[in-house]
């Protein structure tokens, strides 16, 4: 029988506090070990408990920076998964299930969103089954000729119980989730050994609980393989060689890797989902290696977290703030202030899907031109996007490096998929990292004045700096920071903060401002931020079939590098923009900056993440001249 | 609190005159500002901060302008955030002298969540709050500390809310001083600022004013008693010092009886007004940790080794921190 080796997409999904997770990352990390690429991609709905969260990761022996649609292996521990993502199983895929579900009807559930369950009912009337899980695996079966494994959970946990000792054991429903991630690994063929150095790694702060989850995880693996007869299972997850420069990391952890490394040594945040996870990071890890710490605040809300680290700012740390979009809206009347005083600030913006609370646990790029112009009047600022959790660590620290050299506020856009995502990426390289601080002095003399009018970024001292002082105002100052209402100082200084846009246009080299893959085609895809994995994806499987497409990511949108990206862009005839809103953002901003339109818009603003599969499908399409519409709406996604 | 000065191996004197700018003060003629600002700048001579260890901050309105009249470092801020900014220089490099001034609307209203929640991190910084009942800048609307029904000659109806206690707000929240004090009293003034400014914790002083120009209840006669006369045609006024009354504001042990009856005489105070208006310092605490010595037991070299003055980079710009223990947490390979 045909083997798919090494390529696979596992999916398992549960309610929320179960330890969906928890697996998810065990599974990774399986992987990982075993020399594998992983692109894993978290759904969690905004609830404590009870509310369906799944977990999909795609492994492969070649780099995968996104997911796609459909299930090779979906791993059931609660009937929910089952009728929620039961029908993306492809032909031949595989499920495995915890037996004691099967009698659960679709009508118990009263957590499943009204389109999964139409759909589910639907499914089963159009074979004229029942409503129970038991017929879902049946109409899915006759559907698409997907394997379903049962494995009696519960019998298994008493065994694991009795063999341990510990009758406790057979009431821990959590570990149920555990065994089937076991058996999922077995109907692989997975080297049992990796699993259970997975499990260690991810319990490694609760050694007794490992050793128990390791146990009840052979037990069941060896219970799989003496039930079942894998040589029918088309998949087959083999380690391959040990990998010791690949990392296995999220989007929030590798920014704030990015900021400890940066010298970021204030960090200011109120709890938002998804940016509270980076401050909470660097919080455990605040006592540096060696010497120096992060301070982390929590303070009473946004406005206090980007105020306190403009003040932080002015004593001289590097200071930042992370939040999403609600807290960012907060922040705009500060952000003015440290424009008008030009003090280095970073806020990182973890965009969710708006407007107000919208999906406040969900994905997208609605905040583009919100970053781009939030705050009243005019005044510098600067804004960069990370295409994925590796860009995101490096444009950390070049926010960072921005904010000093030019002293203005830098918005770091990421997102909600960047921040959840786990991923392997190559280690972080921090050789590559300098640390530049523009004209911070630590002396100055007497005549000392903060806004000097003689060049346009002016020499900048710490608060408490010996022999001078300054002043900074929101109010339009002089040189020395007094208020003033001159019109002709008004021009001078208007003129002295706008050009050090300019300024930042001259300076920035070509790769900190876009990527561009030239491919040799006459078609250009543009996009920005987190698109990037889901595109390259797709182009490269575009290429496969002989579709040539160039990529073309901005990463500076602030102030728009336009010069580059008509440069960039002189050989292409046909523009594609792909990103993860309703308006497309981008776009307006190339009509305004370059005059150009995209010829086409492929968006998304469902909540979830676009699939390489679905922007496979739309830029086929075009290819093909199939899409007689400029603008194409993606709508993947549970 | 006042720490260590830095070694000056020829120190001089400092003046009142040193803490002066020569920017224009557009404050208008009368205005109780101009007394407040000189007690700031009589309490720093008196203290003989150096001026370059002095910050002060200031939110927006009328008193938001004080930070250009004194030769220190002067940061104006915006309506309502001055103790964040605030917090967020002192948190970055303790060292820092700093001074937070602001209105009463900047400060109870606009800023009253911040008002609050410094309360629970007690920083080792002093709050000075210009408080004339109403908002000067805007030509005089109520603020959150003029009594209800009462109508200022700005006011086109009696205000329609009541006014805020903020000592009882403060005391509530965490403050561990708190005191009042009587602009034109310029030299009480300058002693609370100066205990203030000694105080180890969060310090408000919540100055009483007039605002000549949109207040005419509030004024400097109403509170001296002008209003009301003695047998002998003496003015009977309306502010006076608990001090003079042996009222004692220390919680001068960490016993809880002590505690509340200290509490509970600074919220007895704290309510009078009208006849007679106490003013001095109504609630001092000692024994509660600041901030910067939690962060202390969590960071040990905090103190020495603040944010702000952090090396974060060698000469050739490699950055200082070494992060290769994280990473290798983080490794594919880890086990």
């Amino acid at each position: 029988m045909y083997k798919v080796t090494n390529r696979l997409t596992w999916v398992t999904g549960g309610p929320q506090g179960s330890g969906v997770d928890t697996v998810a990352n065990v599974f990774a990390k399986a992987c990982a070990l075993g020399g594998l690429y992983i692109y894993g991609k978290r759904e969690y709905h905004s609830n404590i408990k009870g509310e369906h969260s799944y977990f999909t990761i795609l492994a492969s022996e070649r780099p995968v920076r996104a997911h796609v649609d459909d299930i090779d292996m979906l791993a059931v521990f609660d009937a929910e998964t089952l009728f929620r993502h039961g029908e993306y199983v492809v032909n031949n895929g595989i499920i495995v299930y915890d037996e004691s579900i099967l009698d659960t009807s679709i009508d118990s559930i009263p957590t499943m969103d009204k389109s999964s369950k139409a759909r589910s009912i639907a499914l089963l009337e159009h074979y004229s089954l029942g409503r129970t899980a038991n017929d879902m695996l049946k109409a899915i079966t006759m559907k698409s000729g997907v394997k379903a494994y049962g494995i009696p959970c519960h019998e298994l946990l008493e065994d694991i119980a009795r063999k341990r000792n510990e009758p406790s054991l057979s009431k821990l429903t959590r570990m149920v989730n555990m065994i089937i991630l076991a058996a999922s690994l077995a109907l692989l063929d997975y080297d049992h050994n990796i699993l259970a150095n997975a499990i260690r790694y991810i319990f490694r702060a609760k050694k007794s609980v490992a050793d128990t989850n390791v146990d009840a995880a052979v037990y069941t693996y060896n219970y799989t393989k003496a039930k079942y007869n894998i040589d029918d299972i088309p998949y087959r997850l083999v380690a391959r060689e040990y990998a010791n420069n690949m990392l296995l990391i999220q989007g929030s952890q590798s920014i704030a890797l990015g900021k400890i490394l940066s010298g970021c040594r204030y960090q200011s945040y109120y709890p938002i989902t998804p940016a509270s996870d980076e401050s909470e990071f660097l919080e455990a890890n605040e006592v540096l290696d060696g010497k120096g710490s992060v301070l982390v605040i929590q303070t009473e809300d946004e406005i206090a977290a980007i105020t306190s680290a403009i003040g932080a700012s002015l004593a001289g740390a590097r200071a930042s703030t992370s939040t999403s979009g609600p807290g960012f809206s907060l922040m705009a009347e500060a952000l003015g202030w440290a424009g008008m005083n030009e003090v280095p600030v970073v806020v990182t913006l973890y965009q969710r899907a708006g407007p107000s609370t919208g999906l406040p646990t969900r994905h997208e790029q609605g905040d583009l031109l919100f970053a781009i112009h939030a705050g009243h009047g005019e005044f510098p600022r600067i804004v960069i996007a990370s295409g994925d959790v590796e860009e995101a660590f490096y444009d950390t620290i070049r926010a960072f490096n921005y904010a000093e050299r030019y002293q203005m506020p830098v918005i770091h856009i990421v997102d909600k998929a960047i921040a959840n995502s786990v991923i392997t990426c190559n280690i972080f390289d921090t050789s590559l990292v300098k640390i530049d601080r523009g004209m911070l002095m630590s002396h100055a003399d007497r005549s000392y004045k903060r806004f000097d009018l003689s060049s346009i970024v002016s020499p900048r001292i710490r608060l408490g700096t010996q022999d001078v002082v300054f002043w900074n105002t929101g109010d339009e100052h002089d040189e020395y920071g007094h208020i003033t209402e001159d019109p002709e100082l008004r021009n001078r200084m208007m003129e002295k903060r706008m050009g050090k846009l300019e300024l930042v246009l001259k300076e920035l080299s070509d790769d900190e401002k876009a990527i561009m893959h030239n491919n040799g085609s006459d078609t250009t895809v543009i996009t920005w931020g987190s698109c990037k994995g889901a595109v390259l994806d797709a182009i490269d499987r575009l290429k496969d079939e002989g579709m040539m497409l160039n990529y073309l990511q901005v990463k500076l949108l602030h102030p728009f590098p336009s010069l580059t990206i008509e440069r960039m862009l002189n050989t292409t005839k046909v523009l594609i923009d792909v990103e993860m809103n309703y308006s497309a953002q981008l776009a307006k901003l190339l009509r305004a900056n370059i005059q150009r339109d995209a010829d086409y818009y492929i968006v998304k603003y469902n909540g979830r993440p676009m699939s390489s599969s679905e922007v496979y499908d739309a830029l086929k399409g075009i290819m093909q001249d199939r899409i007689a519409s400029k603008k194409v709406v993606l709508k993947h996604g549970i | 609190m006042v720490s260590n000065p830095s070694p000056n191996p020829n120190p001089r004197q400092l003046r009142l005159v040193d803490y002066k700018t020569d920017v224009h003060n557009d404050w208008c003629p009368g205005c109780a500002d101009f007394a407040i600002l000189n007690a700031i700048q009589l309490a720093l001579a008196e203290l003989q901060i150096e001026r370059h260890r002095a910050v002060i901050f200031s939110g927006i309105g009328c008193s938001g302008k004080t930070p250009h009249y004194i030769n220190v470092y002067g940061i104006h801020t915006l309506h309502g955030r001055v103790l964040p900014f605030a917090i967020g220089a002192k948190l970055a490099n303790p060292m820092l002298e700093v001074i937070a001034v602001g209105g009463d609307g900047d400060g109870y209203g606009i800023g009253a969540g911040h008002f609050v929640n410094a309360g629970r991190r007690n920083i080792d910084l002093t709050y000075i709050v210009f408080n004339n009942a109403v908002y000067g800048l805007t030509k005089g609307q109520a603020s959150p500390t003029l009594k209800l029904g009462l109508k200022t000659k700005s006011l086109p109806k009696p205000n329609i809310n009541q006014g805020i206690n903020p000592i009882m707000i403060a005391l509530a929240a965490g403050y561990t001083f708190i005191a009042r004090a009587y602009a034109y009293d310029v030299k009480h003034t300058k002693d609370i600022i100066v205990k203030a400014i000694r105080h180890k914790g969060l310090a408000l002083i919540d100055v009483l004013q007039a605002c000549p120009t949109y207040n005419d209840i509030y004024t400097k006669e109403w509170f001296s008693g002008m209003d009301r006369l003695d047998s002998s045609g003496k003015p009977i006024p309306r502010i006076y010092k608990l001090e003079d009354h042996g009222y004692d504001p220390v919680v001068h042990s960490n016993d809880e009886d002590e505690l509340q009856a200290k509490m509970m005489q600074a919220i007895a105070k704290s309510n009078e007004w009208g006849e007679r208006i106490p003013i001095g310092v109504f609630y001092q605490n000692e024994h509660i940790p600041t901030y910067e010595e939690r962060i202390s037991n969590r960071i040990p070299d905090y103190l020495t080794n603040p944010p702000a003055l952090q090396s974060i980079s060698y000469d050739d710009g490699k950055p200082y921190a070494d992060i290769s223990k994280l990473l290798n947490e983080f490794k594919a390979s880890s086990i």
